[in-house]
């Protein structure tokens, strides 16, 4: 962690709530829309599967090989054949298809995939991600699709908290941890804020009622533009 | 007549000299074969390369010939999992080199060996750690219409271990569900393909237009029964 960090603050802390897991996979899922190809990375991002309305059709694609991917099934009709991305088992809806790998990343590099909502350790006020590698000396990297996945598709969404435990800005100058991709991130949808990274800098989206945007800015020791 | 059709997986696999490149398919649960890894194993070839996208879980399968000391690097996308310890420990004691390759970039390079490209440019790793050679050495890089791309080579194989659902006596194959992954690019890279598949069928068996992995791919095939915990037990597949 960073010395120096800003600690959350009391003071203000009373006067604003962060957002749930559930509360922010909506948020997502709200701004996904009708006919969009969408790739929900391991992890939070999986949630926002559960709030796209069964009335608004979006492509799932999972980069194991599936498009048109559908919610979990029930207890007892497991297909292990038929797994997502994070290896739990998943069902197709009526119209999804099944592709090799070279295709399925073929979708991403090639453009053919509208969104993609990962995690991420940290994420520049320009957009630079990382999120595959601590950079630790005994941390063994795993890439998997990342970084196919922040260049390839149109755009890059990240969920995740604003502060870590200790209270350091994921949003960040220049990031410290091993780059995933370069100026590929177009929005942050975090428990306190949406922003949006642009070559000029933060934009505010929205935040959490309550939360002034001073102390926003304050928390994240970024300027962010409203 | 053309009779790719194996009795035992030893006869399929044949002789595997040491040193060898081997790509194995599946991803997660679906589409790794098993028995053709067992019989890697049991055939005895050592200071294998390793194609896959994982590292092994668990004592079986991949982690088992890990475990046997068999296999000098491994090129993969994510060898990091919750049961990837026999992996981790080798690594951390230096046992075993590892090429880390973005999945997509992998699964590229691969394709690229089959389809006779000499080398491409990939945006995916541009300006990361990973568009570095396995000695340390920048890869080099193309800024193409106002693009940057990475120069990536193509990984060929000797073997492909791949697992498809049915095949016949020409080598033809199509596959289950995600079980497909690797497996069609992985036949088209290795000088030897050899197909584990759940059902054995007529020519002519496989619908043309369902026939994902053409014949000329594949050198040769043997069946194995699908046990009853596998994906798909609970559908059988007729021929």
């Amino acid at each position: 962690m960073k010395a120096g960090a800003p600690a959350p603050s009391a003071k203000f802390s009373m006067h604003y709530q962060r957002r749930s897991r559930d509360q922010l996979a909506a948020l997502v899922a709200r701004d996904i829309p009708e006919g969009a190809v969408v790739n929900l990375g391991i992890g939070m991002p999986t949630l926002v599967a559960n709030h796209i309305p069964g009335s608004r059709e979006v492509l799932l694609h999972s980069e194991n090989g599936i498009l048109g991917m559908g919610p979990a099934p029930a207890p007892g009709a497991e297909d292990y054949d038929l797994i997502n991305a994070g290896k739990q088992p998943v069902t197709l809806r009526a119209g999804g298809a099944f592709f090799h790998h070279a295709d399925s990343f073929a979708m991403m590099r090639g453009g053919h995939l509208d969104i993609c909502v990962m995690g991420a350790f940290q994420v520049s006020a320009q957009g630079d991600l990382a999120n595959w590698h601590t950079g630790e000396k005994d941390a063994i990297p795993a890439v998997g699709g990342a970084m196919d996945l922040a260049v390839g598709a149109r755009e890059t969404w990240i969920m995740m908290d604003l502060l870590t435990k200790a209270g350091a800005s994921k949003v960040v100058a220049q990031c410290s941890y091993p780059l995933t991709a370069i100026a590929c991130v177009k929005r942050i949808y975090s428990d306190l804020a949406t922003l949006r990274c642009t070559p000029a800098g933060l934009e505010l989206i929205d935040s959490v009622a309550g939360l002034e945007h001073a102390e926003l800015e304050r928390l994240v020791g970024l300027a962010i533009a409203r | 007549m053309i009779d790719k059709v194996a009795d035992s997986v030893a006869q399929a696999l044949g002789h595997v000299a040491d040193g060898s490149t081997v790509m194995v398919g599946g991803f997660g649960t679906a589409g790794i074969p098993d028995e053709l890894i067992g019989g890697l194993l049991a055939q005895g070839a050592r200071e294998l390369t390793i194609v896959n996208n994982n590292a092994g879980d668990g004592e079986e399968g991949l982690a088992g010939l890990l475990k046997a000391g068999r296999v000098r690097k491994i090129i993969c996308s994510f060898p990091r999992q919750a049961t990837s310890h026999v992996f981790d420990a080798l690594y951390r004691s230096g046992k075993i080199e590892l090429e880390l390759v973005p999945q997509g970039n992998l699964a590229e390079r691969i394709r690229a060996a089959g389809a006779g490209i000499g080398a491409f440019f990939s945006p995916t790793g541009y300006g990361t750690e990973l568009a570095r050679n396995p000695d340390g050495s920048p890869k080099e890089t193309r800024t193409i219409h106002g693009k940057n791309y990475v120069l990536e080579h193509p990984i060929h194989g000797d073997l492909a271990l791949i697992k498809a659902e049915r095949g016949d006596r020409w080598g033809n194959l199509s596959y289950r569900m995600a079980a497909r992954n690797f497996g069609p690019v992985m036949a088209t890279a290795c000088k030897t393909t050899v197909a584990s598949v759940h059902c054995i069928v007529e020519l002519g068996g496989i619908d043309p237009e369902h026939i994902v992995t053409p014949g000329l791919f594949v050198s040769r095939i043997v069946r194995i029964e699908r046990v009853a915990t596998q994906a798909g037990a609970t559908q059988v597949a007729g021929p």
